[in-house]
């Protein structure tokens, strides 16, 4: 008989070999400033649009991460990247300037997520024997298309998040390289809604999502429990989603504690007034990308599981009365000794 | 047969139900954990802006008064130079920061209107100044426009008929 596999877990790990992140003068500024790799010196259009300031964000994330790696674009099996703007295309831009083999993914805010559980399982599996995850977001480009045009004076209510401007990028290789940590496992992500509609209140649309993806971890996979993690890491459910994961964990009797983080919450300081906290694609995708793996490195986190949380949010649906679909995958980044499967 | 296709659409129905009761439920707890919005000072900015640009407004207009204009026209020129302004601050990026802080204080105003055509301008300069700005530029400000003038269309006749019955015509 057929079990269903719940759980992802991979044959052989997948080291993640490298990471860098470009972000905005924002982002910069905020509590993580130091640990990302460069910053634009300001949002406005670098050549001639945001569009192109994001592409170019994103090239050089990838590029900076395979030269932190020390791996060439040449040796790349696999290139798999996402970001929010239509056809994805600071993605797709990205992919010309690499010319690897190239997946386009679209998980909203949680691509970074689903880009290291598809090319880790193509690793693990054995297809593959090397490949470039990348997520991005703009702020400006995000903004204008799924809100606002960014000069209009609108006021933002208290549960709005701040898009990111930022990409992020990590390179994945089946074999280890000093201190490297290395992805075992991960949950893909089933569509999660419970009616929110409000598209200023995506914590609140995200926040079942992450808190089903979390609950299947959990009663799944066998080993672990929360208090087994360092770290329980959400992509970006901001101030106001995080709250509400934390009570939905514990109305279903999932014990959390300190470990449960949120990657917006940290990019920004209170100072920055962004409100609920950071979103967007390139929230997750350049904090993981860089404190994240700083911190791993320095011995600070031994076990994490990222939770990669996307509203998958189409304007024309919700100008249709329709509400928000969310998503959210799992990885499992562990360190020091393999343990054998 | 009949039969149970009566309890196929009862228990789509339950089902439904019992989808809208956890909506619902999800909704309140949601919304009991929603950060508090700061009505008090939100409204006190939104006061103080509003009210400012129409003291300045009205400052233009008692300038031009005194300066022997006649009052329909020196209304036209208020507006003029008030529009003139709130699309100024928007090309120099300051009118966002403050519709941060007031609110409707300074949509309300007609600089806001200037700012909801100068915004999407700007937005969409980048896509050219055919299908980009001028395509783009009376998506927010269009609705206002084209309910504006249907809403008068219809005044306007509800006041005809009236004077017509009434016999004031």
């Amino acid at each position: 008989m057929n079990q269903k596999t719940e759980v992802l877990s991979l044959s052989r790990p997948v080291y993640i070999v490298g990471g860098a992140a470009i972000v905005g003068p924002k982002e910069k500024k905020g509590p993580l400033g130091d640990d990302f790799d460069k910053a634009l010196e300001h949002l406005g259009p670098a050549k001639d649009s945001w569009e192109n300031s994001e592409i170019e964000m994103t090239v050089e994330a990838v590029t900076t991460a395979l030269n932190k790696a020390k791996i060439s674009a040449e040796d790349l099996d696999l290139f798999c990247g996402g970001d929010l703007l239509n056809q994805i295309c600071a993605a797709n831009f990205t992919a010309r300037k690499l010319k690897t083999p190239f997946l386009g993914l679209y998980n909203a805010c949680a691509t970074m997520a689903e880009g290291l559980l598809v090319c880790a399982a193509m690793i693990g599996s054995g297809l593959f024997q090397r490949g470039a995850v990348s997520a991005s977001s703009h702020n400006a480009t995000s903004e204008r298309q799924y809100r606002f045009p960014t000069e209009l004076g609108v006021q933002r209510p208290m549960t709005a998040q701040w898009t990111v401007t930022g990409a992020g990028a990590m390179v994945l290789d089946v074999e280890s390289k000093e201190n490297c940590p290395y992805i075992s496992g991960g949950v893909i992500g089933r569509v999660v809604d419970l009616g929110v509609k409000d598209p200023n209140a995506m914590g609140a649309a995200m926040a079942p999502a992450a808190f089903d993806t979390i609950q299947r971890y959990f009663t799944y996979n066998g080993a672990y429990q929360p208090d087994d993690f360092d770290l329980i890491l959400t992509g970006d459910l901001g101030s106001h989603g995080h709250s509400i994961l934390l009570e939905l964990c514990k109305r279903e009797g999932i014990a959390t504690g300190p470990q449960f983080q949120d990657s917006g919450m940290w990019i920004y300081s209170n100072k920055q007034d962004v409100h609920a906290g950071g979103s967007g694609a390139g929230c997750s995708a350049s904090v993981w990308s860089t404190h994240l793996l700083h911190e791993v490195r320095k011995g600070k986190y031994k076990r994490i599981l990222l939770v990669g949380t996307g509203a998958l949010l189409s304007p024309i649906t919700i100008q249709q009365g329709n509400s928000i679909p969310s998503i959210a995958h799992a990885v499992v980044v562990e360190t020091g000794e393999v343990k054998p499967c | 047969m009949n039969q149970k296709k009566k309890n196929d659409t009862l228990k789509r129905s339950m089902e439904e139900a019992m989808e809208k009761a956890k909506e619902a439920e999800y909704q309140s707890l949601a919304d009991g954990l929603k950060p508090k919005t700061p009505y008090l000072r939100n409204m006190l900015w939104a006061f103080l802006t509003g009210g400012f640009i129409c003291v300045i407004g009205q400052a233009i207009l008692e300038i031009l008064l005194a300066a022997g204009m006649i009052k329909q026209e020196a209304i036209t020129v208020t507006l003029v130079i008030i529009i003139f302004f709130g699309s100024l601050l928007t090309g120099l990026g300051v009118y966002d920061k403050i519709g941060k802080h007031a609110g409707a204080g300074s949509i309300v105003p007609i600089s806001g209107f200037a700012n909801s055509v100068v915004s999407p301008a700007m937005e969409w300069r980048q896509e050219g100044f055919i299908g980009g700005l001028a395509a783009k530029m009376f998506t927010l400000a269009g609705p206002v426009i084209v309910y504006g003038i249907c809403g008068s269309i219809v005044l306007g006749l509800i006041k005809y008929l009236w004077l017509h019955i009434t016999g004031g015509l």
